[in-house]
């Protein structure tokens, strides 16, 4: 690896999407993610990229879909109202299966909402977001080391497997300086995309499209997309656990709040309460066996968001009645403090919730 | 035996879905013609819009990339951004350019995207059943406009290339009719120039045609060129709006 | 060791600067750091706060509610943060502009004349250098050499004719306490 530096999140998230080859971005300003697209402005026309400010989200999610037609690595990134404007791109992308990076910083809402930091748009990024039957990979990292990692892997996994991925960031890890290393070499991965729009020079032309009249091939479409995320859910789902061994209650939380519930669960643990974590990594596909399987040993589960309950869904999925789960969130741009989740672990641990 | 006329190239041997009458059919074989005399077939990516054109991937015999409503001059500013050697066209309705798509076209006009746009007006959604559309004229009956079109509530039609005409990037912008063969040979040559403007690295070109939908005008063919020529094309005046590239 | 520090003053005092080269410093030194700025309308002309923890094993939450250390560079930071100071926690702040004192008797407490002394140094700017001097000498949460070292890392290169300085006042605060 190379010298540690200290970085935000959002400009990390810049770099490592330059390291792992891309090199076209589009967007549009949105707070708090403007680091992003700064960041790109400066740094791709310096690798022989292209940055162009769009007119809308709306533009800038449909010039991913045409450099992503055209074989490039390729990202956009915005904040929760610039994404649900995006929504209808994606639809496109996903249905004509199409490789792309977007990240999402989220901020509270709904509407326009806050511009401080929020997980209110878990469901939205998790189950689809725009219209049709289509899912993105999702990953929420929770430092800001594993948004560079991440960052740099989506760029594989979109490729790989012809889809959206969405990187799943807030205000405070874009916002967030840690200190983190890039490799000292990377090899893009050099996966070949015959199905590329690039000129029909040489082989039958190419058409992409995601418009199809006959319900009958339409249908095999769905199914076709529907094996691929079931493939995925074996090959793409991860996690981390902290002190779930002996745990009496584990708190589920991912991204920004996952760092708060690890301290609460330090300060449990010195109190001498049995409390661990599970922080899923990626959100979809949601790790579920992994929750299941620690359904059989741990007490109880609390899953602490940044929002009134989304992800607490796909736990309660997850662990699908075996065990009691419980909810605690903060919303608006409010975050849980360590002290606060420590309350909610002794009151699971008491039972009096 | 000599052949004297046959399908360009650039067309595939797909039976169109047009209905009869409709000038889409010619202006297809123009812009194929076109591709055909340039020499870029294999190097073209064309991007089809939603409305009657939304299957012109099916019919243009090059790389085609299908776009959601209005977005195709963005979706080609990406490709083109990724590919700048390559000849990126969209083929978009006056619903979809210059209603939902109104940003688009205006952004990557104002950019100078180095792209070539065909824009079909046929002052109607003829896809969906021919309701109003943003070019359609005053007076004129639509199934949302059913005693004509009412400027009182209903507001002015937007002259598209007059518009595009004032932004910096277009290099070159003209307005044609396929009312005649006169009118159809004079509109090729202006979507000659506007492909050479983007092969020249000029900016962007943009060649708007008054199209006929005679289903939904409730008129015959023939009838529906007579009214281009007698209503429509002294609202939006035929002409070279902006010729300031290279290949003009 | 395990430091929760809350920085905190008017937008344009050096306010993030100051958390950025502890955090540099501590990361310099191999310790694991980690800064949060306050963002948002708040940061335009109005008060800025920024969060540095610095800890010698993995950090949990980046998120400071419960600070161990304050540097308060203005009277509403000070009336803001005083309350969330840990019992036995400290506090540096700048007594030459705040003119009130701290209401708590169960924390330690650093006044500096920092606007002062940096006055003195024919730079105002410099005064956030002053009162990390201060804090510096009292925790020893990073060695005054990394901060140093940070200056050239943390300053845009247009500063960096500034960061002799910025040494000087470093030095002036680190003989106060």
């Amino acid at each position: 690896m190379g010298e540690k530096v200290l970085m935000k999140g959002n400009e990390a998230l810049a770099e490592a999407a330059i390291r792992a080859g891309c090199r076209y971005f589009f967007g549009y300003p949105i707070t708090p993610q403007n680091e992003v697209p700064e960041y790109m402005s400066r740094r791709l026309p310096e690798v022989g990229g292209v940055f162009v400010q769009a007119e809308s989200e709306v533009a800038a999610s449909n010039m991913i879909y045409g450099a992503a037609c055209a074989g490039a690595r390729v990202m956009t990134s915005s904040s929760s109202p610039g994404i649900s404007l995006m929504q209808e791109a994606l639809s496109y992308i996903a249905g004509a299966e199409l490789p792309c990076v977007v990240a999402n910083i989220v901020r509270g809402g709904p509407g326009l909402g806050g511009i401080q930091p929020a997980q209110s748009d878990y469901l939205q990024a998790t189950k689809g977001g725009g219209h049709g039957d289509y899912h993105l990979f999702v990953f929420g990292p929770g430092s800001v080391q594993e948004i560079v990692d991440i960052t740099m892997e989506a760029f594989e996994i979109a490729d790989r497997y012809r889809n959206p991925v969405m990187i799943l960031s807030d205000g405070v890890l874009g916002q967030m300086m840690e200190p983190v290393e890039f490799p000292d070499h990377y090899e893009p991965g050099n996966i070949p995309k015959p199905w590329a729009t690039t000129g029909a020079k040489g082989r039958p032309r190419n058409i992409i499209t995601s418009l199809e009249l006959d319900p009958v091939k339409l249908e095999q479409h769905n199914i076709a997309l529907a094996e691929k995320y079931k493939k995925a859910s074996q090959e793409l789902t991860r996690h981390e656990e902290y002190m779930t061994e002996d745990a009496d209650v584990v708190v589920v939380a991912y991204g920004t709040t996952a760092r708060v519930a690890r301290a609460a669960v330090d300060r449990a643990r010195k109190a001498g309460v049995k409390a661990g974590l599970f922080r899923p990594i990626s959100l979809y596909p949601f790790p579920s066996g992994a929750l299941f399987d620690l359904a059989t040993r741990a007490g109880a589960f609390l899953t602490v968001e940044m929002s009134m309950g989304q992800m607490v869904e796909d736990v309660r999925l997850a662990v699908n009645g075996t065990r009691p789960v419980h909810f605690y969130g903060r919303a608006g741009g409010m975050i849980p403090t360590t002290r606060e989740v420590y309350g909610e672990i002794c009151k699971v641990v008491e039972g009096r919730v | 035996m000599r052949k004297v006329f046959g399908r360009p190239n650039a067309l595939t041997s797909a039976p169109t879905h047009y209905c009869p009458g409709c000038t889409h059919g010619i202006i297809h074989r123009v812009v194929a013609e076109v591709i055909d005399e340039l020499g870029v077939l294999d190097r073209t990516i064309g991007i089809a819009p939603v409305g009657c054109a939304v299957l012109a991937y099916d019919y243009f015999n090059c790389d085609m990339i299908e776009a959601s409503h209005g977005r195709a001059p963005a979706v080609a500013t990406g490709v083109k951004r990724v590919l700048p050697d390559r000849v990126v066209f969209t083929y978009q309705g006056d619903g979809d350019l210059a209603s939902i798509g109104m940003g688009e076209i205006v952004h990557a006009a104002a950019r100078g995207e180095n792209i070539t746009v065909i824009f079909v007006n046929n002052t109607v959604y003829g896809m969906t059943g021919g309701q109003m559309a943003p070019t359609t004229v005053p007076g004129q009956r639509t199934t949302t406009s059913q005693s004509g079109r009412d400027i009182s509530t209903a507001g002015y039609p937007i002259k598209v290339c007059e518009l595009l005409a004032t932004l910096g990037g277009a290099a070159y912008i003209a307005r044609v009719s396929t009312t005649s063969p006169a009118n159809v040979a004079r509109a090729k040559r202006a979507v000659k120039k506007a492909f050479q403007t983007q092969l020249a690295g000029d900016g962007f070109a943009m060649v708007e045609f008054l199209s006929s939908c005679p289903t939904t005008w409730g008129m015959t063919p023939r009838e529906a060129l007579k009214w281009i020529d007698e209503h429509l094309e002294p609202y939006f005046p035929l002409g070279e709006f902006v010729s300031r590239g290279r290949a003009s | 060791m395990h430091e929760e520090l809350i920085v905190a003053g008017f937008g344009g005092q050096g306010v993030l600067v100051t958390g950025q080269l502890l955090a540099y410093a501590g990361m310099l030194e191999g310790k694991k750091v980690s800064w949060i700025p306050s963002y948002g309308p708040e940061m335009r002309g109005g008060t800025a706060n920024c969060s540095v923890v610095i800890s010698s094993g993995e950090i949990a939450s980046p998120l400071v509610n419960e600070p161990t250390s304050i540097i308060i560079m203005n009277k509403p930071s000070l009336r803001r943060f005083e309350p969330l100071l840990v019992p036995g926690g400290l506090l540096v702040y700048d007594c030459s502009i705040i003119d009130v004192t701290p209401e708590r008797n169960d924390i330690e407490t650093v006044a500096v004349e920092a606007n002062r002394i940096a006055d003195g140094l024919g730079e105002l700017k410099v005064a956030n250098m002053v009162l990390l001097g201060a804090y510096l000498a009292r925790t020893g949460v990073v060695s005054p050499e990394a901060v140093i070292e940070s200056l050239s890392k943390v300053l845009p290169p247009r500063r960096h004719h500034l960061i002799p300085l910025n040494k000087s006042a470093l030095e002036a605060g680190l003989v106060i306490s």
